[in-house]
């Protein structure tokens, strides 16, 4: 057995580590909170000269072509350094959807501007409150045209494309909706900011009003593509969960080693260390379940759709669960503006919707571990 | 990232895998597979006496204590190996359960502290079962805080004389040897006023009582001490070093990896799937699928990280700290789980009969027993202390009594 990350794979999460502690820092992060810029464009161009962003696309669409492996290390080291950057909706839902779906000629369109960081990408699928799910999409697509709304868009308001999902017929079946790619820089595309609890993170609303629109893939398997999309990007950002959840946990550590209180370390007292610990054991259960997660997305295991699930609702807990009780470590200076708690707060916070609530996912879990049990 | 065997490792895992397959009691397998949760039931058998048979043919074949040195009784097996003998050993595993306590934690202490002759005396009887081996540790009033112990050794001519009462001992009404620790100057520190032994169970003036616990059962004993004379070559370590010695036996009582933990989560998920609510199946019910899912993640988290440290014993690395948080997961969870069952039975969920429900009282007997599981083996709020100690690197808590003199501790709260 060998259930650990390959001494090249740890290597490539070092310099991923070293490059993101000089290129993004937490100054550089409080620029986009601080509503400076609406993302770190200089650092978005490193991650594109490092190859980062195309890691897991072939080498034939100008990636670097490693895998999928390689993508979960990068990704937990973005969690950690909380990158103000698009690399979520770009790199775990934009191209992983054309990596599935996509022709030849879309693949070589838009893939390598992913790899090279010359095109931001998202996929557009809610439509206001609920979950993912092919009944809540009224966005039409008809003549190769789409009209209607869609929000909250991740990083919508910075993208240059989006995958769309469209409705396309009115069956009442999944079968009802496929996918488009809409070039958001075209005519009949209104996008509007949204503010969110993330300001390291944009969200926006896109309008679209008779906007010219790609099929991406077969008409009505766009609910099976946004599924494998969703499982994919569940556990890729289930790394960048866990990368927030230990940093946030070493936080905590570090100022409960620092902070003296009574005459002693706060971290002293037990009713700090049982925090922290108990920080601990989420963190862990997390990072396994993630390590589960990532052997079923690189070998594209039948496991996936239970692996993507339990890696999901583990981090997303992990992260919140770190991230809430290091500002309680903190006392009242974890509740300023000038300590970083609030940014993992935030981020923990906003990462834990963006792909499905938490019971969305528990929800989806059980019916996977059912329909396992019954095989 | 795979979870294949390397070859050798596959070698490995054929070989014992035959064996089992031509020696394993299969008259027990059944019974075995059915008891679940740590509670293991042999209607028409003794369990210590199959276990005992058991493992003399382990022992015959070359596969009890399979990772210690061929001398003492082993095999000397990579840390590896002995994870795949688990693995194959799978249902039969639970009939070692009798000798755990001497594996994990007396055998390996006589090994780092015994003499020569000792080793060679005790070790290979302990290993084939022969000779059943319990600790002596605990206290009534010396639990969490074992460095607090009561029980005194004094020294006559060659002998030492022990006074005193221990409790908590499983096993220790069909244990042939006990590892003890004792107080020998009660005039230092706590810590600095302890020695180790070892002695014959049956020596007059031990006397072994069991307890009636909580949950109704008896599986822990007290046992008495009046003048109990132990020959000072059964001390293990220098006089006063009892506090190091006895760490090496805890060490090794957290080691246990790739040793499964019962989380409940199968059995939960099975009396969900079944039972029926006036709504439907529990399993359908959106509270109930939230609760499972947690549980689930939690026990999935489990399994995958001893699988990492699995993989660093496969790789000849030493595990990290992650195997430190089983027990405290698990024990906890067995405890809500079994709260929860009940609850979706209503007022029935008090019943304990077993032909009337369809989980046959298996999660009222949980709710009983789980208090133990957070207890034994260290409280979930030592096991706290050590991860955020050891792991994270935290100070230790302030010890008030560490430099005063053991006989001048209070002993009294108020």
């Amino acid at each position: 057995m060998n259930f650990d990350f390959s001494d090249e794979q740890k290597q490539m999460r070092d310099e991923a580590r070293k490059f993101l502690s000089e290129q993004c820092p937490p100054k550089a992060v409080r620029e986009v909170l601080d509503g400076k810029a609406p993302y770190d464009k200089a650092l978005w161009k490193g991650l594109a000269e490092m190859g980062f962003l195309g890691v897991a696309i072939p080498e034939q669409f100008g990636g670097a072509g490693a895998g999928h492996l390689e993508l979960c290390v990068i990704a937990e080291e973005m969690g950690r350094a909380l990158a103000p950057v698009p690399f979520s909706s770009t790199v775990y839902l934009a191209a992983e959807a054309i990596l599935i779906a996509g022709s030849d000629a879309q693949k070589q369109k838009w893939l390598p501007k992913i790899a090279s960081g010359d095109a931001i990408g998202t996929l557009a699928l809610f439509e206001g409150k609920g979950n993912p799910s092919p009944k809540a999409i009224n966005v039409t697509a008809n003549g190769g045209v789409l009209n209607g709304v869609k929000k909250p868009v991740a990083d919508g308001a910075i993208a240059d494309f989006a995958v769309v999902a469209a409705r396309t017929g009115s069956s009442g079946r999944e079968s009802d909706i496929s996918l488009f790619i809409v070039d958001l820089k075209a005519g009949g595309v209104e996008v509007k900011s949204l503010t969110n609890i993330d300001l390291t993170r944009g969200q926006a609303e896109i309008t679209f009003k008779d906007a010219k629109a790609e099929p991406l893939g077969a008409a009505g398997e766009g609910w099976s593509v946004i599924t494998q999309v969703l499982d994919r990007a569940a556990v890729l950002t289930a790394f960048e969960q866990v990368g927030g959840a230990d940093r946030a946990l070493e936080m905590g550590r570090d100022y409960a080693l620092d902070r003296i209180a009574f005459g002693r370390p706060i971290g002293s007292f037990q009713a700090v260390k049982h925090m922290l610990a108990d920080m601990y054991v989420s963190a862990t259960l997390a990072r396994s379940n993630c390590y589960y997660g990532a052997w079923a997305l690189s070998t594209n295991a039948g496991e996936l759709p239970e692996a993507a699930a339990a890696a999901r609702i583990s981090a997303t807990q992990a992260f919140q669960h770190c991230a809430k009780n290091n500002i309680q470590v903190h006392g009242g200076m974890g509740f300023t503006w000038e300590f970083d708690c609030h940014m993992y707060y935030r981020r923990a916070n906003a990462v834990a919707l963006g792909l499905g609530s938490l019971s969305y996912w528990e929800d989806a879990l059980i019916d996977r571990m059912r329909k396992k049990n019954a095989a | 990232m795979n979870f294949d065997d390397t070859q050798q490792e596959a070698e490995f895992r054929e070989i014992a895998r035959t064996w089992i397959a031509a020696n394993a009691p299969k008259e027990f397998e059944e019974e075995l597979s059915k008891s679940s949760l740590g509670r293991i039931r042999l209607a028409k058998h003794d369990m210590v006496e199959v276990g005992k048979a058991w493992q003399k043919k382990k022992a015959e074949g070359g596969w009890a204590c399979l990772h210690w040195p061929k001398e003492y009784g082993g095999r000397g097996a990579t840390p590896i190996e002995r994870v795949i003998w688990q693995q194959e050993e799978g249902v039969y595993g639970k009939l070692t359960q009798p000798f755990q306590i001497g594996e994990g934690m007396c055998g390996p202490t006589v090994m780092a502290w015994g003499s020569e002759d000792a080793k060679r005396r005790y070790l290979p009887k302990l290993a084939s079962g022969e000779e059943i081996w319990c600790q002596l540790f605990s206290e009534p009033s010396a639990g969490s805080d074992v460095a607090g112990l009561r029980t005194r050794a004094e020294k006559k001519g060659d002998n030492w004389v022990v006074n005193g009462q221990k409790i908590w001992t499983s096993g220790a009404h069909y244990s042939d040897y006990g590892l003890l620790i004792a107080r020998t100057d009660p005039n230092v520190p706590k810590h600095k006023g302890l020695t180790m032994f070892f002695l014959d169970m049956k020596s007059p003036g031990v006397e072994v009582r069991p307890i009636k616990q909580a949950n109704g059962m008896q599986e822990f004993n007290e046992v008495y001490f009046t003048d109990v004379v132990i020959p000072d070559s059964q001390r293990l370590g220098a006089v006063g070093e009892g506090w190091s010695v006895s760490l090496t036996t805890l060490m090794n009582e957290r080691m246990s990896i790739g040793s499964r933990l019962a989380t409940g989560v199968p059995e939960m998920f099975e009396f969900c799937s079944n039972l029926m609510l006036e709504d439907g199946l529990a399993i359908d019910d959106p509270a109930v699928r939230s609760k499972l899912a947690s549980w689930a993640v939690k026990a999935s988290g489990l399994k995958y990280t001893s699988y990492r440290a699995i993989s660093a014993l496969s790789k000849g690395e030493r595990p990290g700290p992650e195997n430190s948080i089983g027990k405290l997961v698990s024990g906890l969870m067995l405890q809500d789980i079994a709260t929860y069952a009940m609850d979706l039975e209503g007022a029935a969920g008090s019943l304990t009969g077993t032909d009337e429900e369809q989980a046959n009282g298996q999660f009222q007997q949980m709710l009983l027993s789980s208090p133990s599981m957070r207890i034994a083996g260290g409280t979930d709020e030592i096991l706290r202390n050590i991860i955020a100690e050891r792991v994270l690197g935290l100070p230790g808590d302030i010890r008030v009594d560490k430099d005063v003199p053991y006989n001048k501790i209070p002993t009294k709260g108020r």
